[in-house]
């Protein structure tokens, strides 16, 4: 289809230039290609794309640009399109005459997937040579997708003059990429083009010699090929290092759900089922957070996750040290009673959160450091998963610190080991208990914050953690947070590599049906605690 | 549709008694407010989740029920009558759905009721509803393979949005290799298999097809858009259609945004995405991307207009958005009001005569009929995403689409018909001209 579209462009371009030269005197074929973008059809759209961008003209690269970010505008009636520039002022498109404002009765110019693809390769060759690399190396990108033979001759000169290595590099596949389809180049630059292009060796290079049909000579399709084949060999083992990134990231998401968890219930034995409202808390902090920053001081978007850590952890902390005095702190030894009211204080916190928010999903952003992802060899690594991941890390650490060197630290360790032998040195237990399930919710809404990032904001965002995170804490050893930590990136792990294989339902039961059966082996987890703690 | 997650349905085995309980009680009281009511009103059951995992999409349901309940009384109600809302919470658990059906006919006397979200909570309620002999609003698209006496479908059957949507990405954007992504229940899976079939009677080769199920609530995403990624690099040009449930479409699209995969490379079309599941998400990087639905809040139409302004004004909430089911509510419930009006009774067995038939408008500037199958015509919308989570309509069908109950695609239900006028039957075989009954 791009090929045949192509050929329509250029018998058109072709025929708008005939009648340039036959009949000077008229309205240019400019003016005539710029109106049609009034027409509201998507094919007229797509026509005076191809004749703008083809056009020489100076002001082809503002009016493409301005399609592509919705700042071209149509008037229906006048069939006048005007450019509204990103300062605020406004160019008539036909003439690059300044214009005072742009009508009222003018709409956008409407845009759909077959159009965004001419935008792109028409900007493509518009921006071969900007002074910027970055639009130089997208633009070469964009000619590599759509290889149209029109963007040959701009790609050549381009190539002459670049000095910069990747981007004379992207121009090198850019050319291979045209050549390849081109049907009369020679046999030779054929065969220079594939192997430039499995040089190039990524999943883009994959689908376009795949492509390349049936009518190329044979020493050329064999070379495609051969080369087909040892591409999809290196994407193969690129995959398995794929698949080990995706299963740490998961396991840093369970690992920072069930962390908290590794407090109250490991630590202190406290079956808690609102442990996952508690995130939701973490997230709907970051939601209120977001909110308010959006509505005052617009310019801390970027922080607004660093300011919603530390509320986050005192709103969730402080209903937690609410739930250890209110209720917990009576059912201490009861764990049957305590699942029931915890599970209970589990719906009452979902359901208030629906009638104060909304049963709705909210709207949490990404700060622009956690959007997007970027290239490591032939695999994609999404900013949000690896900061996710560092502040897993950084959570945990900082935690094992705490309970290692800091006075709390020590009376929490103290309190869980033998209750009656730190009361008797003068700990207050029940300050201390009330404190500990404070950190672990703390933790948990933490947790939330992170969360939010990739997930649901909605009443129902802890129950989907729940179970996740007491399968970690059981499987790791209850009371180690070590374990923990080993737990989740094991079961992350295992998880990311048998779903390509089994999918993603039957590798999640897969997962449950390997844990019944470790733990019938070994009932307290990995790494289960030793000596006079397990019997307290 | 949308059902909710794997955690609770295990959850609710042991937890079922408590919730019974607690939200019996709380309902209790207000259905014995409603009961009080004087008997000079005609009772409108509301059976939506207003609690639990469902009640992300059923409360705006409910609201609308009141909104039109509201609006018809302010017209002086029906047959001289005031219309009176009865509203239950059967908070996201099936079996409950059941019990507050039968409570809403047997103690209040309602004498319709609008309801239901999930197929599986639908399914709970047939008995009650066929025992009770009551009529049931149905107002979500669904797998279809249904034709109920005392249940009026007004949302989507795959052929009015599963069908077409594929059919436009193969017309007009040229796709030649499908990925059918779901969440594992009977919608995605009966859908697929209806779309797997069609697509194979356009000659798709089996190989260009990749079918992929996921469990409710995913939420990690990575190795299948990473997968997406890869079967889309055949050469060929790839889409994604989606029956990804409601939940996790947020992670879903947040990855691919993350990853990269533009609408203009692979684009998703979705048909459980909507304004409210958007709601949820920053759209930019995602403007492109397609959902397939019979109404669009977009639509420019006089009635769908004053639809928005008269709805935002009833929420008190200028920012509402209104969605599909909630056209097929409006739908329903005027189709209802007719009905009732020509045969001048709230009578189930005579208004279940009289619905077929009836005409009422859609908010999209057409005319919507009941069919004799109990499905109604819609019209067909392709929409794209937009940068302010709404949609732009790229596409729509010429006219309006008849509902099939039974597809035409697959092999057990091609020779059914659903017909409750002439045949009195809704699985009517017409190769061999017999009805199978309601053993089937």
């Amino acid at each position: 289809m791009p090929t045949k579209l192509s050929a329509r462009f250029c018998s058109f371009v072709l025929s708008l230039f005939l009648i340039a030269f036959a009949l000077p005197a008229f309205a240019g074929p400019f003016e005539d290609a710029v109106a049609k973008f009034a027409n509201d059809d998507y094919s007229d759209t797509d026509e005076a794309i191809g004749a703008v961008a083809s056009s020489g003209n100076k002001l082809a690269f503002p009016i493409i640009s301005a399609l592509q970010d919705g700042r071209l505008m149509a008037d229906p009636d006048t069939k006048k399109v005007y450019v509204t520039g990103t300062d605020g002022k406004s160019i008539d498109a036909a003439t690059g005459e300044p214009v005072a404002s742009v009508p009222d009765s003018a709409n956008a110019v409407r845009l759909n997937n077959r159009l965004r693809r001419s935008v792109d390769a028409a900007l493509g060759s518009l921006t071969l040579q900007s002074p910027d690399l970055g639009a130089r190396l997208q633009a070469a990108q964009s000619v590599f997708k759509s290889h149209e033979e029109t963007a040959l001759e701009a790609v050549e000169s381009a190539l002459a003059k670049e000095s910069n290595k990747s981007a004379k590099t992207a121009l090198g596949e850019a050319r291979a990429a045209i050549l390849l389809f081109k049907s009369d180049a020679t046999e030779v630059q054929k065969l220079e083009a594939v192997a430039t292009i499995k040089a190039r060796g990524d999943q883009d290079a994959l689908a376009l010699l795949s492509d390349i049909g049936t009518d190329q000579p044979a020493s050329v399709a064999k070379a495609a090929t051969s080369a087909i084949g040892s591409i999809q060999n290196t994407l193969a083992v690129w995959s398995t290092v794929q698949n080990a990134w995706y299963g740490l990231s998961l396991g840093s998401v369970l690992l920072l759900a069930a962390i908290g968890l590794a407090i109250t219930f490991g630590v202190m034995g406290v079956i808690n089922m609102a442990h996952g409202e508690m995130v939701m808390l973490g997230a709907y902090t970051t939601f209120v957070v977001q909110e308010v920053i959006r509505t005052r001081y617009p310019t801390l978007f970027d922080y607004s996750l660093l300011i919603a850590v530390p509320l986050a952890f005192l709103v969730a902390g402080a209903i937690g040290v609410l739930i250890e005095r209110s209720i917990i702190r009576f059912l201490y030894g009861r764990p049957l009673e305590t699942l029931l009211a915890t599970w209970g204080l589990s719906l009452v916190l979902q359901q208030a959160v629906r009638t104060m928010f909304g049963p709705t999903n909210r709207e949490v952003g990404n700060p622009s450091w956690m959007s997007g992802a970027f290239e490591l060899g032939q695999i994609t690594i999404t900013y949000n998963r690896l900061w996710i991941l560092c502040f897993t890390l950084a959570v945990f650490v900082i935690l094992l610190a705490m309970l290692r060197y800091t006075a709390l630290g020590l009376e929490m360790r103290a309190v869980t080991q033998n209750r009656r032998m730190a009361a008797s040195m003068g700990i207050a237990t029940s300050r201390v208990d009330a404190l500990t399930f404070g950190l672990g919710s703390g933790i948990a809404g933490i947790a939330g914050v992170a969360l939010s990032q990739i997930d649901n904001v909605s009443p129902n965002l802890g129950q989907s953690y729940i179970i996740d995170s007491f399968m970690v804490v059981v499987f790791g050893g209850v009371g180690n947070l070590w374990g923990t930590l080993v737990g989740a990136f094991t079961l992350g792990i295992a998880n990311k590599f048998l779903e390509p294989v089994a999918g993603a339902v039957l590798g999640k039961i897969a997962i449950l049906v390997l844990i019944i059966l470790f733990i019938q082996k070994r009932p307290r987890g990995l790494f289960a605690l030793k000596g006079r703690a397990v019997e307290a | 549709m949308p059902t909710k997650s794997i955690h609770d349905i295990a959850a609710s085995f042991s937890r079922r008694g408590v919730l019974a309980a607690t939200t019996g009680l709380l309902l209790g009281l207000a259905s014995i407010s409603g009961a009080k009511a004087a008997d000079d009103t005609i009772k409108v059951g509301v059976l939506h989740s207003l609690s639990g995992t469902m009640a992300i999409s059923e409360t705006t349901l409910k609201d609308t029920i009141l909104f039109l309940i509201d609006e018809q009384n302010k017209k002086g109600g029906v047959l001289g009558k005031k219309l009176e809302a009865v509203v239950v919470d059967p908070a996201s658990n099936w079996p409950l759905f059941a019990e507050k059906a039968r409570e809403l006919i047997t103690k209040d006397k309602v004498s319709v009721v609008f309801g239901c979200w999930t197929s599986v909570s639908r399914k709970s309620v047939l008995p009650v509803f066929k025992e009770l002999n009551n009529i049931l609003f149905y107002p979500v698209q669904y797998e279809g393979e249904e034709s109920e006496r005392n249940v009026f479908y007004t949302g989507a059957a795959p052929n009015q949005q599963a069908i077409p949507a594929v059919d436009y990405l193969m017309k007009d954007e040229k796709v030649k290799r499908w990925v059918l992504a779901g969440t594992d229940y009977v919608y995605p899976r009966t859908t697929n298999k209806i779309l797997e079939a069609y697509l194979k009677s356009k000659g798709v080769a089996q190989e260009d097809i990749m079918i992929n199920y996921t469990p409710f609530g995913h939420s990690d995403w990575q190795t299948i858009v990473a997968d997406i990624k890869k079967f889309g690099s055949a050469g060929k040009k790839t889409a994604v259609v989606s029956t990804i449930n409601g939940d996790a479409n947020v992670p879903f699209y947040k990855e691919l945004g993350n990853q990269g995969i533009k609408a203009k490379d692979i684009p998703v079309v979705a048909f459980s995405v909507g304004e409210e599941e958007l709601a949820g998400i920053d759209t930019k990087p995602l403007v492109g991307h397609l959902a397939a639905w019979n109404y669009f809040q977009s639509i420019k139409t006089p009635a769908n207009e004053k639809f928005i302004k008269d709805w935002q004004a009833y929420t008190k909430n200028p920012k509402r958005t209104t969605n599909d089911p909630m056209e097929a509510h409006v739908i329903g419930f005027n189709m209802w009001i007719k009905a009732v009006e020509k045969v001048k009774s709230t009578d189930p067995d005579k208004v279940i005569d009289a619905l077929p038939g009836i005409e009422a408008p859609n908010l999209t500037g057409g005319t919507s009929k009941m069919l004799p199958n109990h499905h109604i015509t819609k019209p067909v919308f392709i929409g794209e995403i937009k940068g302010n989570g709404q949609f732009d309509v790229v596409w729509k069908t010429p006219g309006l689409v008849a509902g099939d109950a039974w597809s035409k695609e697959l092999e057990g239900s091609k020779d059914l018909i659903g017909d409750w006028v002439g045949k009195k039957c809704g699985n009517f075989n017409t190769k061999t001209n017999k009805c199978l009954g309601s053993g089937s």
